[in-house]
């Protein structure tokens, strides 16, 4: 299968370039993410992958470079504008507000009010609704939790993690980034997130997915992106390629031209 | 698939839920002690002068309770207070300037202050902690010698018209105590049902989830320490009211009081957790072990003794139910 031909690029971008002081943390670093697939970022540490994804979840201003969302030309100043355009993020610390239940979780910055007077006027929340449409998100996204009105600190950290997810899944329009969604979890609450995740791509959401465990890349990524010296030196082929290939072109044991042309995506 | 197992950690609803009866039962407690120690307390007349007792401290422990779950404290609350009262008592008694008109500059001026704490906590990132303890001192300063360390006396009538009264079945009830309860029926509302409200919680809860959700956390935290400002600036109302004068060494065991009833209330120091109805019922318990332990003869340094020892102890529960949630 040729790339760039069949497949829809959802977001992409083009020669972006970061620098702080001496440091160039982006050097003309492109990205390509298509359509409803998961694509892993992976690098060595002060690779400019997380950058990469500062710059497009509008945590950062790029110096200089472009990043089109659906072939049209962004220019994302905050991550609000990201998620305005589209583009959710799952930050790996959890970012819950634990007293608060897991309804309100989900509905956070984003509430719904109450039709009418009562919500014009009184500005009142319409909670019923806001628990109902959580619980039917949750069970679409089959995150198996008791009462949507449970405070998310009674969960446990997989579950908070769905939790966070789901919120992302829920509004995200285009794109959701995920930044090491399973570090801070064990073994089989990692299974249960990545499973969460092939569910949001199944829905026809692309995913980023930043994270710097092989197996787990390995288990569950369409494409990957290697990030080295702040550019993108190839795209794999997951299955045709091993994973201690991917490891030496990371830390630049192996260069590109060395790997099997079919395992470059 | 159910790759996610159900867990169900009732004891920390126990907790949860015993956090949020909790205070009230203390308070039943309470009065059923007082009540089969002296026979004047369930009485009416008493009660309702527990009320008017507590319609002060209450209104500032609104302000208080809202600082207290974005997990800041204000220290100066009571101090503000005594402020506005001096501005608003000089203003309507020696300047000859309209009672609405004073009123509103009362508010004014506990609003300002309200404002620089809130300003000096979200723009310069200092802590609630200290911030407060620097304008607890300011306002105090700016009080004495604003009103020459003088009691304001004859003032005119309409500046106490909340210290009127109304009967209700032959008890005596205070217009400011109308003025208080409608206050904490209406923040009860807004921390419940309107999205605002829930972002007070989320802001003291975490911050930085609040922030990623794209709540202005800089101002809901600053509106909450303004608004904290305009109910000092009505407690100040209410005390003049209350007294007839305006005090400059009024709001002193209202300063600490008001934290008390906070965290009696089962609102956690640590932000995020709480009700303002807890409030209330937290300063009705400090005003029933006053007001008890006064009618049983007890001396006050006793009472400041209790009051103590509540305050640890509610904290402590609050302390050992977050250990207990993790």
């Amino acid at each position: 299968m040729t790339a760039g031909i069949a497949t829809t690029l959802v977001m992409e971008a083009r020669g972006l370039v970061k620098r702080y002081g001496h440091v160039t943390a982006l050097d003309d670093a492109d990205f390509e993410l298509r359509a409803a697939e998961i694509l892993a970022v992976i690098g060595d540490n002060g690779a400019g992958k997380s950058t990469l994804i500062k710059a497009l979840s509008g945590a950062l201003v790029p110096d200089a470079g472009e990043i089109r969302l659906d072939g049209s030309v962004v220019h994302f100043r905050t991550p609000m504008d990201a998620r305005r355009a589209g583009i959710e993020t799952v930050y790996q610390d959890l970012a819950v507000a634990p007293a608060l239940s897991i309804a309100e979780n989900l509905y956070l910055g984003r509430e719904v009010r109450r039709p009418g007077v009562l919500g014009s006027v009184f500005r009142m929340l319409d909670k019923k609704r806001m628990r109902e449409d959580s619980t039917e998100h949750m069970r679409d996204l089959r995150i198996e939790i008791g009462s949507m009105g449970q405070a998310v600190e009674t969960l446990s950290g997989g579950q908070r993690q769905g939790v966070a997810v789901a919120r992302s899944a829920a509004f995200a329009r285009h794109v959701v980034i995920m930044d090491e969604p399973t570090a801070a979890l064990g073994v089989k609450q990692s299974s249960m997130v990545l499973d969460l995740i092939r569910r949001v791509r199944d829905r026809g959401l692309s995913v980023v997915l930043i994270s710097h465990d092989m197996p787990h890349v390995f288990e569950i990524a369409d494409r990957i992106h290697v990030a080295r010296l702040g550019k993108r030196i190839a795209v794999l082929n997951p299955k045709k390629i091993s994973m201690s290939d991917t490891v030496a072109l990371m830390t630049g044991a192996l260069t590109p031209d060395e790997v099997a042309p079919d395992a470059l995506a | 698939m159910s790759a996610i197992p159900r867990f169900a950690r009732d004891h920390n609803r126990v907790l949860g839920a015993l956090g949020k009866v909790g205070p009230l039962i203390a308070l039943l407690a309470a009065c059923v002690f007082f009540a089969t120690r002296s026979d004047r307390f369930l009485t009416g007349d008493n009660l309702s002068i527990v009320l008017q007792q507590v319609m002060v401290v209450g209104v500032i422990a609104i302000g208080q309770t809202l600082v207290i779950l974005t997990a800041g404290v204000d220290l100066s609350c009571g101090t503000v207070m005594a402020l506005g009262a001096i501005v608003m008592t000089k203003l309507a008694a020696e300047l000859g300037v309209s009672v609405p008109l004073a009123i509103v500059v009362g508010v004014g001026a506990t609003t300002g202050f309200g404002l620089l704490n809130g300003l000096l906590v979200t723009r310069i990132n200092l802590p609630p902690f200290i911030v407060t303890l620097g304008t607890l001192n300011i306002a105090f300063a700016i009080t004495q010698l604003y009103s020459n360390a003088q009691t304001v006396t004859d003032l005119p009538d309409a500046m106490n018209a909340l210290g009127g009264t109304f009967h209700v079945g032959g008890t005596t009830v205070v217009y400011g105590v109308v003025v208080m309860l409608a206050l904490y029926a209406l923040t009860a509302f807004v921390l419940r049902e309107t999205a605002a409200g829930r972002h007070v919680y989320a802001v003291g809860n975490n911050p930085e989830a609040a922030r990623l959700t794209g709540i202005a956390t800089p101002r809901v935290i600053l509106a909450v320490y303004v608004l904290a400002g305009v109910l000092y600036g009505i407690a100040a109302l209410l005390s003049v009211a209350r007294t007839g004068v305006g005090d400059p060494n009024a709001g002193q065991t209202e300063n600490l009081d008001a934290i008390t009833a906070v965290v009696l209330g089962g609102t956690s120091l640590f932000g995020g957790r709480g009700t303002v109805l807890g409030s209330l019922v937290g300063a009705l318990i400090v005003g029933v072990f006053r007001n008890g332990l006064t009618l049983m003869g007890v001396s006050s340094v006793y009472q400041i003794l209790i009051t103590g020892i509540l305050v640890i102890l509610a904290v402590a529960t609050d302390q050992l139910s977050r250990r207990g949630a993790r």
